[in-house]
């Protein structure tokens, strides 16, 4: 092998770029080749910079952390795709409806995605309004108090809440509206 | 085709010749079996490397073999050629070619690098005018060239591209116009010229042999019309997967003209939805009662998930990795899928959203969670080492993961592999480069040395966060079946390049970006190149000379520079590949071969 040690003299007297190789016995701070601390100022390389459009915004903000082009090592197709989704309102900030409760002077409005079933959401509807909302059956409506849960549904409709499953109220409904039972009755009867 | 390398042209066939320098048993009587039952026999193995195995024992096996072989895997299109291929294997209908260094899916590798299929297909329309199937993998593809396929080969039945680029719709178009037998159309992440989505209606009417149809990276829209009547007349129809531009509502007419489908690809998964369309998009998936792998949904709006439950229950393979789900939403869906062997997901799920996984999921042997803020290292989101945690402890089944991460520790890491020692694949991403066991302020060496001492059976190892030498010492005395290896920021001198190569007799594709290996790391490897398929060094302190001598006493390797603009003798980035084709004729300007 006396051909390998007179390559490796040789390397070892050549100039070089690069950081000088640590003894592997010496346990020392993580140091990185320059690539790393170099490619952070070339803004010009269009490969770096992949948030071109918030370029703008970056020069009040705090100075960004390095960005290495191909790291986090993600496809450049499925990155693309991903920050290309759009979410409408409802999704990011929740599927909020107004309430309106007759009688009270202004409306509230709430996340139907909190809750995961009727129980849920009618005793959310009882601590909002402080009011009673009675017990649901499906001839009678409610019954035991005064109020009665309604919702209008995406085809303009006055509803009844509970007829449904839950999952097709909550994909249907527009708004809430907590009636009082003498106006509900109408709308439970056949 | 890991021996095709070793195959020199210039290899005499002469019959009976004692030639035992090739061939380790000189057979001096003629085969024990007639040549066609030899043949026969030998058709029956499908394995690659079986077949080379095969084709090493004696010259009347490696013809019976070239002629009994009709699937080729080239694994890097430039160490073979096609003449090669041709002259040595007469009767192929099925090629599959890879291309480009897989670095180059993360932007490391420049523009019209090479790669191209032009010259394999021009060979191919010579030799195997019977050609059937043809995937190719970041290869560089033109429309001209799809024409050209299309109009080569009358029996062509299957064309999968992935991660290829330039070309664009317009030849998507060839290919359904001429394809009249086409059975998969199968077009995956690529960086495609999306003109139009007209593409689609090019399939002639009274085309009916699809099985595999996957447009779903496509962004222009097709005519839904042109889609629902191919799909009806397509009794076959086995695999769809559809853009962006597909609905929900036009989603439930598909899957109600397709209710055999085993492979679905959602489109966007947002849309106002009448309740009672709601209610037939619920039972359409209830119909579907072959449905094992879903995918796509775009957009994935909570409140529509619940349509998925009827066809959960059947589900081996769930990707979630463009639905940004919460963890609370994730969970109910994944209440409602027991069987899972196989799940991609994003890490908005959080650490909770993997803990169900764990609870719901005990059969999964695969898991991939991707980062849906890559870039976004202030925000404190995503998933720690306790959602991995989670899934080893209830998954135990668990043998594949990638998995990208904020922080990790040693220790979960230990626990992680002590609940799932059969580790085959092992690709730790934690995002930060360099970053210590955030609760020890220790280098990850452990963690990857308790991964290669437990997983006996690890294949594929990527190794992330801060890593001294010591990594790379277990690595190399301890993953004795290791073939794939990616670094990226870690390690402290040669030494740690040196144990690997040093190690590792598995060793077959190694790739390193931004450590400070240099000179003698390189050629310490000398000997060991020729039996991988190929090593690629970026950011590293490799010089000029280094890459010389290597090429210099390695005359059967290729050695390819792209030089660093700033610095003559310093190596931006070397890739280097064993080949029998010699250096390559098409190499662009800035790719220099020693």
């Amino acid at each position: 092998m006396g051909k390998a040690a007179n390559y490796e003299n040789e390397l070892a007297t050549e100039l070089r770029l690069g950081l000088l190789g640590t003894d592997h016995h010496e346990p020392e701070k993580q140091s990185f080749p320059l690539s790393l601390v170099i490619k952070s100022n070339k803004r010009s390389s269009s490969e770096m910079d992949y948030n071109s459009s918030d370029k703008c915004e970056q020069d009040s903000a705090p100075p960004p952390k390095a960005q290495v082009v191909g790291w986090p090592p993600v496809r450049s197709y499925w990155r693309n795709a991903l920050q290309q989704q759009k979410k409408t309102e409802s999704d990011v900030s929740g599927m909020y409806v107004k309430v309106s409760m007759d009688g009270a002077p202004y409306l509230r409005k709430i996340d139907l995605r909190v809750y995961n079933n009727y129980p849920e959401l009618l005793k959310a509807l009882e601590a909002m309004f402080k009011c009673t909302i009675g017990v649901y059956s499906e001839r009678e409506g409610y019954s035991g108090s005064d109020n009665a849960p309604t919702y209008e549904d995406k085809d303009g409709d006055w509803m009844l809440v509970g007829d449904v499953p839950w999952n097709m109220f909550v994909t249907s409904c527009r708004r809430l509206r907590i009636m009082k039972e003498s106006e509900a009755k109408g709308l439970g009867c056949l | 085709m890991n021996q095709l390398w070793k195959m020199d042209p210039n290899i005499k066939k002469t019959k009976n010749s004692a030639d035992s320098a090739n061939y380790p048993e000189a057979i001096q009587s003629p085969s024990q079996f007639p040549d066609e039952v030899l043949e026969k026999v030998l058709s029956m193995l499908h394995s690659h490397k079986d077949r080379s195995s095969v084709s090493l024992v004696c010259k009347d096996w490696y013809n019976a073999e070239r002629w009994s072989r009709t699937k080729i895997f080239i694994g890097n299109c430039y160490s073979v050629s096609p003449e090669i291929v041709a002259r040595r294997f007469p009767r192929i209908k099925s090629v599959t070619l890879k291309g480009k260094p897989r670095f180059s899916d993360f932007n490391l590798v420049p523009q019209n690098w090479g790669a191209n299929i032009h010259d394999w297909l021009v060979m191919f329309a010579k030799v195997y005018p019977l050609l059937e199937e043809l995937r190719l993998k970041r290869m560089t593809v033109s429309d001209e060239s799809l024409e050209f396929l299309a109009m080569s080969f009358p029996g062509f039945k299957a064309l999968s591209l992935l991660s290829c680029d330039g070309f664009s719709t317009d030849g998507l178009k060839s290919i359904a116009t001429h394809c009249k037998k086409l059975t998969e159309l199968d077009i995956q992440e690529n960086g495609i010229d999306d003109v139009s989505g007209s593409w689609l209606s090019a399939f002639p009417d009274n085309f009916t042999s699809l099985e595999i149809l996957n447009f779903a990276s496509l962004n222009s829209e097709v005519s839904f019309d042109a889609l629902e009547r191919l799909v009806s007349r397509c009794k076959s129809l086995k695999v769809l997967k559809v853009n962006k531009g597909i609905g929900l509502d036009q989603l439930q007419r598909l899957l109600v003209r397709a209710p055999q489908l085993m492979e679905l690809g959602t489109g966007s998964f947002q849309q106002e939805l009448m309740f009672r369309h709601c209610m037939e998009l619920e039972n359409a998936f209830r119909n579907c009662k072959n449905l094992q792998i879903l995918a796509g949904l775009w957009d994935a709006s909570y409140v529509y998930l619940h349509v998925l439950y009827p066809a959960c229950s059947s589900l081996t393979f769930l990707n979630l990795s463009y639905a940004t789900l919460r963890s609370d939403e994730f969970t109910k869906l994944i209440a409602h899928c027991p069987n899972l062997r196989c799940l991609w997901v994003l890490d908005t799920v959080e650490d909770k959203g993997l803990e169900a996984v764990g609870s719901c999921c005990p059969l999964l042997e695969e898991i991939r969670v991707f980062p849906a803020h890559p870039f976004d290292q202030d925000i404190n989101h995503g998933v720690t080492e306790s959602g991995f945690l989670a899934v080893s402890h209830g998954c135990r089944k668990l043998h594949y993961v990638l998995y990208f991460c904020q922080q990790m520790t040693n220790a979960a890491v230990a626990t992680i592999v002590q609940n799932c020692p059969d580790f085959t694949h092992f690709r730790l991403c934690i995002m930060n480069p360099g970053q210590p066991d955030y609760l020890t302020d220790e280098p990850m060496d452990e963690a990857f040395g308790a991964v290669v001492k437990t997983c006996t059976k690890l294949q594929r190892l990527a190794v992330s966060g801060l890593l001294t030498d010591l990594t790379f010492e277990y690595i190399g005395k301890y993953a004795k079946n290791l073939e794939t290896l990616s670094v990226a920021f870690a390690g402290r001198s040669d030494w740690g390049m040196q144990c690997v190569l040093g190690g590792c007799p598995k060793l077959r594709k190694l790739e390193i970006r931004d450590c400070p290996f240099g000179n003698a790391a390189l050629l310490s490897g000398l000997k060991k190149y020729e039996s991988m398929r190929s090593l690629w060094m970026s950011a590293c302190n490799v010089t000029m000379n280094g890459c010389r001598l290597l090429a210099k006493e390695m005359p059967r390797l290729n050695v390819e520079v792209m030089k660093d603009e700033e610095d003559d003798s310093h190596v931006d980035k070397v890739y280097v590949y064993r080949s029998v084709a010699g250096p390559r004729r098409d190499a662009p300007p800035f790719v220099l071969t020693l």
